[in-house]
């Protein structure tokens, strides 16, 4: 199961503990912490479920690289993080 | 008369309120809200009070909230969300040649829906689509029949990457009558409750583009299109490069000569006198800043003919404040007026513009200022 955590900057608007999450890819994991949490999603994906264009998501310290239909695999055990890109300013 | 102004910022929403009596300053600073976020715009509801706001977090995207005890606590609402983009669908930005994404970049425009339709809000976004709520911001759909006209693809950005839409007149004599002015997109109008709608654009022109279709409606860019509450056929518009006026329902518009310049951003009419109209002059689009560095509304009383400069009260030398498109408001009386600046000054006025007290000199960028019950 991987372990979920967000950036300090999200919980100003929304909390978003950390969390255990099930699934093979980004978009699995994601996915079940939303089910949880449904108005993280907002948040972390824009209007077509993309990531947000200055949200970034790491597994295991390296940056996703499918940003649009979230398929970077997640292995078990896997630490992702969800930061903001500091091209948001 | 309104004792209450509502003024969205580039890092929160600030509440004034107006002092009984003559102490001055009349108008102080009661509340602040979502203080260092930016707030692109806010709406008081005067139907039943409700006041909404829209911010524009920028890791986080575009989030609304409501107030039901005009300001005092907030709770969160949808966001009007694009639906998804069709695979294959050639939706590209004409100017970039880039691919236009389907989603709420932000929110520039927020109006009440006609008092026959309680709850029913009108929303204006980036990168150019309407939404419609029917249920005060609990939910949003998209006017699909506007965003997928084929000329809605044709627009352009004008002062943003993408295009805008920032205006949004509901007629007072029918619902289903809306106007929308769009940066750059000309003026649209639907007599169906948003079934069709038609550009109606016709007598704007536009300098920035080649002779041959400096007329075509669906170029122009309208800076902020406002319309007389009680003579809903004549509507106002702060063009691009010019003033224009329209006074049979936006078949037509006829440009007018402003003073001291026709460029700027904002544009407020009288409600009750469609002839009576005010701006606030920069010195043109490359020279974004007060002429001679002095701050100044103009207003005109005779329908454009001429136009007179307000300058009491207001900074007179090395002043380098402009007024974005929502930034001027006037109230339901026609005497009080209140604009703010990208430099965070604030003035209101109470005798129609023939003179101006200062509200505040520190605010941060002003982006809306709207009047409150």
């Amino acid at each position: 199961m991987a372990h979920v955590t967000f950036t300090q900057n999200i919980q100003r608007h929304i909390a978003c503990p950390p969390c255990q999450a099930l699934g093979a890819t980004v978009g699995e994991v994601l996915e079940r912490v939303f089910a949880g949490n449904p108005r993280a999603r907002d948040y972390v994906l824009d209007d077509q479920g993309a990531v947000r264009r200055h949200m970034v998501v790491f597994v295991d310290g390296r940056q996703i690289r499918d940003r649009a239909r979230l398929s970077d695999p997640v292995p078990p055990d896997a630490e992702v993080c969800v930061m903001q890109a500091l091209s948001g300013g | 008369m309104s004792d209450r102004l509502l003024v969205a910022t580039r890092k929160g929403l600030f509440t004034l309120s107006r002092g009984k009596g003559r102490a001055r300053p009349h108008w102080r600073i009661t509340r602040t809200s979502f203080l260092a976020d930016n707030a692109s715009i806010v709406l008081p509801d005067l139907r039943d009070g409700h006041v909404y706001v829209a911010l524009g977090h920028g890791h986080f995207g575009v989030k609304m909230h409501r107030s039901r005890d005009g300001g005092k606590t907030w709770q969160p609402i949808a966001t009007p969300a694009y639906p998804p983009k069709p695979e294959g669908l050639d939706d590209r930005d004409p100017n970039t040649g880039r691919p236009v994404a389907w989603n709420t970049d932000l929110v520039w425009a927020l109006e009440s829906g006609h008092p026959s339709e309680d709850g029913t809000l009108w929303c204006g976004t980036l990168p150019g689509g309407l939404f419609r709520s029917r249920d005060r911001g609990d939910s949003w759909q998209l006017v699909e029949s506007l965003w997928n006209d084929p000329k809605r693809r044709e627009w352009v950005g004008g002062g943003a990457e993408l295009p805008g839409l920032h205006s949004i007149c509901v007629d007072p004599r029918d619902a289903r009558h809306v106007t929308v002015g769009v940066s750059c997109g000309g003026v649209w109008m639907t007599k169906d409750g948003g079934a069709r709608w038609e550009c109606r654009a016709k007598g704007m022109r536009a300098t920035y583009m080649p002779p041959e279709r400096a007329y075509d409606p669906n170029i122009q860019d309208p800076h902020c299109v406002v319309q007389c509450a009680t003579s809903p056929d004549v509507f106002w518009a702060q063009h691009h490069n010019g003033i224009f006026r329209s006074t049979d329902g936006c078949a037509s518009w006829q440009e007018l000569s402003g003073k001291p310049s026709s460029f700027g951003f904002a544009v407020a009419v009288h409600p009750r006198d469609p002839d009576t109209a005010w701006f606030v002059p920069g010195v043109s689009d490359e020279h974004r800043i007060p002429p001679k560095g002095k701050v100044v509304v103009s207003r005109t009383r005779n329908g454009g003919k001429s136009f007179q400069i307000l300058t009491k009260g207001l900074p007179q030398t090395q002043a380098y404040d402009l007024a974005y498109r929502h930034a001027l408001d006037v109230d339901e009386s026609g005497e009080r007026l209140a604009f703010g600046t990208t430099t965070g000054s604030l003035w209101v006025s109470e005798n129609g513009g023939d003179s101006w007290e200062t509200a505040s000199e520190h605010l941060p960028p002003v982006y809306a200022v709207r009047f409150a019950h």
